[in-house]
């Protein structure tokens, strides 16, 4: 069996850029027609991650055109099919595309300027320029071929200076004035507003609802109902709202035994019938120094906006407004969740809230779009509640990974394993072998959503994502073990496998530190060669002061890791306070994401991947029982408060001649070691079972 | 028949009908087509929604109608109308924020600090900020940077 379904991955496993393979024409990404306009086109979704700004800087600065008069289309199905907008891969292959495409394009409208001026054109301000005379790309767009293969590998001409600037985000200072800017705020004439009743647990049957009781409510029109599916469509939330309160109560639904709780996921998931992958064929180890098993619950993404999304069915059309990762492959899959061809369905990316991987927006959008279906030529947008939102989203899925190492008399590593249990981390639209989309399976003749698979090696894994070691151990032996049957849905969250394994192995190598009696920096040293790597560790060393006498009660440590081991590296260096709950005084990042498009984005990015990855380790479970998610409030699934939020410090190391790295989820798994290993320092107990509670701090000390 | 409210939004007068129960939140977003309050979680424990009632930051999820029945409502287009508070402009000048759901919510409770304290005639400070903003949840990790725009904001 392979190690996922066909197709299954964060990111296509191509040689090269595949978002070139997808749209290998300048044409496919540019346009220049418009007076005063370079129109840009990306298959990469803004998330609040910036993407959109640092994109235009791109197009900007290789084309010596003014920022301000590029023009970035939102992702649609008529543009670039770039997949998802994931891995940390947007700047590399959709900024990498575009800029090659700029870089040509600038190179063929200087052959026409030259043409049309007689001599060789300066470039200025977006004009070309002999003498007196001048002509803008608009001016030459008549003459110039843009159905012309990009060349990748085509020399750069001298940076403008816009990549490697703080432009401001160009979508920020709408949001901050409330300006109508998210899915969320569209209005459509005519537009109906509809919520999703959904089952009380998996795989309950609806039995029987009154639905009178929602269609007598004023401002009600529509009760749809479809095998377990449950909706209501009115003329506006108000009336939507209480229509759907009112199915809530005369639904009546059979709900089948399930003993599964989130209790027990670690028996669960070391148990289950699994799809091996070998990572790395070293030896098992006979008498390892150190062997330890570390775990993870399932995790919510938690947006703070719950899922909307509008669509409507025109003539022969079904169009799709959505704040998916991915407006391609969610195509597809609500193409064939409807059955209907692929060009019958358009879908337009508007932003959302906040997204962190793949949670419900792509199901909100079929909620959607299965309802215009039903409704001809009547915009409908559906909102999720938020209970649902933490209730029926994919999750990050729960890990257990065992890890042994064997060390030397010097105190080297010689020999390492690692096996990684969990459920895949990919379930996104269009990568199973059935749609995966929620409400498919709620219908009549749809299907329960497949066990979610994990992406190739070469596209980073899923459960093995960074679980071979980025230090010289020895032998390495390393065996991912997907779960077949998935106790709820799992899917990619920021980071994926990354975030617990870096944890362990971080630990790990904290603990065979001290049995050697090896300050942990200087330990991590002497098996790192990367030469980068070692310059981003003791930076955040230097920068926390490592080293230096700490207040009682007070514990210091670090965490390590190059994302992916492809990826940016990074590492985090975290104070804590420790008594019997543990509070986060202070962190520090260093990190090298290569050369860089927005200084200030990156460290945004960076200082809020180190935020909530703080949030996961410290707070965050999802607990299940009975097939029903019981943590769908704010209050049964906490995450950080500002009051609990620490300083963060982050240090770019600059490598202005090195290819641009995305920044996103390089600081998870490091800043998630740096508190176990800081927790460890201040209390000398290992905290191995996530979150890192109070009551694990006991569990940790009894054991 | 829904009943009558009238109310004051943003410094006109509105009328709607509507239950009595129903939530301010959706009475602005659904009647007013004033959108920029935003739907977090519908119970009071996220902060998305706040907008001021009679000049106090409130949670308009919560909010029944009726009991905001002849009030004064500030939405966060209305603190906007005349040019930005200083806290939006230190929020845009900071690039505090990610995806930027939370803002709004937040922009309304800290210019509510920052008005006060303007008014009492001090600056506010980072904890009085951190902990007047503990209510709002921000799952960006923009935290740090919307302090120091609250702090800067409240410097000026
Ligand atoms: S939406 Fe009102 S507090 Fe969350
Ligand atoms: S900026 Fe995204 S939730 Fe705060």
């Amino acid at each position: 069996m392979p190690s996922c379904p066909p197709g299954a991955s964060d990111v296509p496993a191509k040689p090269g850029n595949p978002s070139l393979a997808a749209a290998p024409l300048i044409g496919d990404w540019l346009d220049f027609t418009h007076e005063g306009i370079v129109r840009a086109r990306t298959g990469k979704s803004e998330l609040g991650q910036g993407i959109a700004t640092a994109l235009v800087q791109i197009v900007a600065d290789a084309l010596a055109v003014d920022v301000d008069s590029v023009e970035l289309a939102p992702p649609d199905t008529s543009g670039p099919d770039e997949t998802f907008t994931a891995g940390s891969l947007s700047v590399q292959h959709s900024g990498g595309a575009l800029h090659a495409a700029s870089t040509q394009a600038r190179q063929l409208f200087t052959d026409a300027a030259r043409r049309r001026l007689g001599a060789e054109p300066s470039l200025a301000e977006g004009r070309f320029v002999v003498d007196d005379a001048s002509v803008s790309y608009a001016d030459l767009a008549a003459e110039v071929d843009l159905a012309v293969a990009i060349d990748p590998t085509i020399a750069s001409y001298d940076p403008s200076g816009i990549v490697g600037a703080d432009l401001p985000r160009l979508d920020l200072a709408d949001k901050v004035l409330g300006r109508p800017r998210y899915v969320q705020d569209m209005r459509l004439p005519g537009m109906r507003f509809a919520r999703m009743v959904r089952r009380p647990a998996r795989g309950a049957r609806l039995v029987d609802v009154d639905e009178e009781s929602a269609l007598g409510i004023a401002g009600v029109t529509d009760v749809v109902r479809d095998g377990d599916l449950l909706a209501v469509v009115a003329e506006d939330e108000i009336a939507a709202r209480a229509g759907a309160e009112a199915l809530r109560e005369s639904a009546q639904w059979q709900v089948p035994d399930s003993s599964l709780s989130d209790g027990d996921m670690v028996e669960q998931l070391t148990t289950a019938d699994t799809d091996d992958t070998a990572l790395s064929d070293g030896p098992s180890i006979d008498a390892p120094t150190l062997a330890a098993r570390y775990t993870r619950p399932f995790l919510a993404h938690a947006s703070i906006g719950p899922a909307c999304a509008v669509a409507v069915q025109e003539e022969g059309l079904l169009r799709i407004w959505s704040h998916t990762q991915g407006v391609h492959p969610l195509r597809r899959d609500i193409a064939r969740a409807l059955d209907r061809p692929v060009d019958r369905v358009q879908v337009t990316h508007v932003e959302g809230a906040g997204c962190y991987g793949h949670n419900p927006a792509d199901d909100v959008a079929y909620d959607a779009a299965l309802l215009a279906a039903r409704l001809p030529g009547r915009p409908v947008q559906v909102t999720w509640t938020r209970e649902d939102e933490l209730g029926w989203s994919p999750f990050g899925p729960a890990m257990v990974v065992d890890l042994a190492a064997e060390t030397n008399a010097d105190g080297q590593v010689t020999a390492w394993s690692w096996d990684g249990f969990g459920n895949g981390h990919s379930s996104r639209p269009g990568t199973l072998p059935t749609p995966s989309l929620l409400a498919y399976e709620e219908q009549q003749d749809g299907t329960p959503i497949p066990p979610a698979g994990d992406p190739p090696q070469a596209a980073g894994a899923g459960t093995g994502r960074n679980a071979i070691p980025g230090y010289e151990v020895g032998s390495v032996r390393a065996v991912a073990h997907r779960a077949l049957t998935m106790p709820i849905r799992s899917s990619a969250m920021r980071s994926l496998g990354a975030h617990l394994n870096v944890f362990a192995i971080e630990s790990h190598l904290d603990d065979l530190a001290r049995h050697h009696g090896i300050d942990p920096v200087e330990y991590r040293l002497r098996h790192l060669g990367d030469p980068r790597g070692r310059v981003v560790l003791e930076r955040a060393a230097q920068e926390s002061g490592w080293g230096s006498p700490l207040a009682e009660g007070h514990g210091r440590g670090i965490g390590y890791a190059r994302y992916k081991g492809t990826g940016a590296w990074c590492a985090a260096v975290v104070e804590v306070e420790a008594v019997s709950s543990v509070r986060v005084v202070r962190a520090w990042l260093a990190a090298d994401c290569g050369r860089i498009v927005n200084p200030d984005g990156a460290v945004n990015q960076l200082e809020g991947g180190a935020v909530q990855s703080l949030s996961w380790t410290l707070l965050e479970r999802v607990r299940f029982a009975g097939g029903r998610v019981l943590s769908d409030t704010w209050e049964e699934y906490p995450i950080l408060h500002f009051s609990e939020v620490p300083p963060v410090e982050v240090a770019l190391v600059e490598r202005p001649d090195e290819p641009w790295l995305g920044a996103g989820e390089a600081s998870m798994g490091p800043t998630a070691a740096a508190v176990g290993n800081a927790v460890a320092d201040a209390l000398g107990v290992r905290v191995r079972d996530l979150p890192i509670t109070a009551e694990a701090i006991v569990a940790a000390m009894d054991s | 028949m829904p009943d009558a409210h009238r109310l004051t939004v943003n410094g006109r007068d509105h009328e709607v009908r509507c239950p009595d129960g129903t939530p301010l939140l959706w009475v602005l977003r659904d009647r007013l087509g004033l959108t920029g309050t935003r739907y977090g979680c519908g119970v009071g424990s996220c902060g998305a929604c706040t907008v001021w009632v009679d000049g106090q930051p409130t949670h308009s999820c919560d909010t029944p109608i009726w009991s905001a029945a002849g009030k004064s409502v500030v939405t966060v287009e209305g603190l906007t109308e005349a040019g930005p508070h200083p806290v939006q402009r230190h929020l845009i000048d900071g690039q505090a924020g990610q995806c930027g759901y939370c803002l709004s919510g937040i922009v309304m409770r800290a210019a509510a600090l920052v008005d006060q304290a303007h008014a009492e005639g001090r600056h506010v400070e980072g904890d009085e900020v951190r902990a007047a903003l503990d209510g709002h949840l921000c799952r960006c990790g923009a935290h740090n940077r919307i302090v120091d725009a609250v702090v800067s904001a409240g410097g000026e």
